[in-house]
């Protein structure tokens, strides 16, 4: 089902006036309202006025996380808290948090961009939704909420940290949509299948967002619980989850151009490159009031498609995500992404995605072991079965990335799950 | 003609081959047998039990990969030659041995468990033979 057909379907001539418009207003806002937005216009010899259409969109400096970070904790709101409804914050991993704070309209437009993609996913006003992101300032859990609640789903508010629960009640309440992360679906799974409850559980449809996946991931997915999983995309700099989400088709995610500007730039140069052609993904956003982005550079890799799809939307589509130019591993010279790892596993018959890169420096050489998990399916009393199963996975290993790997296997479950985003990397090299 | 083995994946990590032998102990499960391989990163246990069935669930349970092999135990004396006679039987059957192993050792008696490659000649191959099969 389409939820809004008029902004998801509309002609591309209609869209690129309404973004035009959205643009310019966007830029006024940010100029009168957000010093360092006016500074770095200025610096650049920009005023409102030179930004008549959206194709003068590349004419605006980009904006980074630094930005929110240097400005920390309100510097790049563009209206008084007293407008402010709501804060979300990144969980700052990686340095200081990166605060956001949304208008009354801002948390509007977000539920609406979410139920576009539950109602993507085949759920509405009859489906019982779990939602198991995490609760709190991680932007998941309330945009999930918000989001299935405007579509008029009975929305049920798990949050993580108890899986039984989440599946007692997933039967009990006859839920047919669940929201979370690939892993922690991919662990649901898991549980469900021990206990010998796949019989008993009535889903149809998963949302699945905030960390990178492959395709073969979601097919397995689907196979093992008989049900449909889309991708949906999102980051708390820009909204949350539900900028984007795929159709029935899985063909790319389609992006909500009516509220954010795609442009997928080559990050090095920062020009833009054609589409098709793999790159960092550069969002506008074009309604919010509270933090509007300019160019924000989101550091995930992917490329872009106009093409019409299938489903009827004329949105465009990103494709699946390559990795995050911030996940990217250099290993002996070489760019990995962790995806890549994931995609080859995937193509040996019997393995789990349950798997964990080690990347180490020993005698100023870079070492790189995957943690594969030994599942009952394929143990074998034999040495040599196990090795040969070895020597397999690194041989897929090898044609995906090019570089040889140790492949370690371990007992089942000795990975540690996560209800959040996985912990697929662990890079102890120490450069200093 | 076959005996139950239970062979369980064990990472090598401190205390986990104990958290085997323990979950045995607990659960009245008496060890026959055992026999471990290694690798640098694993091993593999091999045991025969007073209940592999029992100790397969159980073992399973607890997040082990267990799994139960059929295998062949024969008996053999504490005499010299006893098995290389034996492996000429098997051989002359073209039966190649995947591992092996001794079952009991005492003074009369030295009986072993084989992992054939083929296990349904090498039952044919013993019983045409001198030898005898065990049973538990």
């Amino acid at each position: 089902m389409i939820w809004n057909e008029a902004r998801e379907c509309m002609s591309r001539d209609e869209l690129e006036s309404l973004q035009s418009a959205r643009l310019r207003k966007a830029v006024n806002r940010v100029y009168h309202n957000v010093e360092p937005y006016r500074r770095r216009m200025q610096e650049a010899g920009l005023e409102p006025g030179d930004i008549s259409g959206i194709e003068d969109i590349r004419k605006l400096p980009f904006t980074t996380k630094d930005d929110l970070r240097d400005n920390y904790p309100f510097g790049l709101f563009a209206v008084p808290l007293s407008e402010i409804v709501r804060i979300h914050a990144s969980s700052g991993t990686t340095g200081k948090a990166t605060v956001v704070g949304y208008t009354r309209k801002d948390i509007d437009v977000w539920a609406e961009c979410v139920a576009r993609c539950c109602a993507m996913a085949g759920l509405g006003r009859n489906d019982v939704i779990q939602v198991a992101y995490g609760y709190g300032l991680f932007t998941g859990g309330l945009g999930g909420h918000y989001g299935a609640e405007h579509l008029g789903a009975t929305v049920v508010p798990m949050s993580t940290g108890n899986t039984k629960k989440l599946i007692d009640m997933m039967i009990d309440f006859g839920a047919t949509g669940l929201m979370c992360t690939p892993s922690y679906l991919m662990h649901i799974a898991e549980v469900i299948e021990e206990r010998g409850l796949r019989d008993q559980i009535k889903l149809k449809a998963t949302l699945n967002g905030a960390e990178p996946w492959t395709e073969n991931m979601r097919k397995q997915i689907e196979a093992r619980l008989g049900i449909e999983a889309h991708d949906i995309y999102g980051l708390s700099e820009v909204m949350g989850p539900g900028v984007a989400a795929d159709c029935h088709f899985h063909r790319g995610l389609h992006i909500y151009e009516d509220h954010f500007y795609p442009e997928i730039v080559d990050p090095k140069t920062l020009e833009p490159v054609p589409d098709g052609v793999t790159g960092e993904l550069v969002i506008t956003t074009l309604t919010k009031e509270g933090i509007p982005m300019i160019r924000y550079r989101t550091k995930d890799l992917t490329s872009i498609t106009h093409e019409p799809c299938e489903c009827g939307r004329t949105t465009a589509r990103i494709s699946r995500f390559k990795g995050r130019s911030d996940d990217m591993l250099i290993i002996r010279g070489v760019n990995v992404f962790p995806s890549q790892v994931e995609a080859a596993l995937l193509t040996v018959d019997g393995i789990t995605p349950n798997y964990q890169i080690i990347v180490d420096r020993v005698n100023h050489q870079d070492t790189l072991a995957i943690l594969v998990e030994v599942e009952e399916r394929f143990f074998s009393d034999e040495i040599k079965e196990l090795e040969s199963l070895q020597k397999i996975i690194e041989h897929a290993v090898h044609q995906a990335i090019g570089l040889h790997a140790k492949i370690k296997l371990v007992e089942p479950k000795s990975i540690e799950r996560s209800m959040g985003k996985a912990v697929r990397v662990i890079d102890k090299r120490k450069l200093v | 003609m076959y005996i139950k083995q239970l062979s369980v994946f064990i990472e090598n990590r401190s205390g986990r081959l104990n958290q085997v032998a323990q979950e045995l102990k607990d659960n009245n499960i008496n060890i026959i047998s055992i026999s471990l391989a290694d690798t640098s990163d694993y091993g593999l246990l091999r045991l025969i039990l007073s209940d592999a069935d029992k100790a397969v669930s159980i073992l399973k349970e607890n997040g082990f990969s267990a799994t139960i092999t059929k295998v062949i135990a024969v008996r053999l004396t504490q005499e010299v030659g006893q098995l290389s006679e034996l492996l000429a039987v098997l051989s002359a059957a073209q039966v190649d041995i995947e591992y092996m192993y001794s079952l009991k050792s005492g003074e009369t008696e030295a009986s072993i468990v084989i992992k054939a490659s083929d296990p349904a000649k090498a039952v044919e191959a013993i019983q045409n033979s001198p030898f005898e099969l065990l049973c538990l």
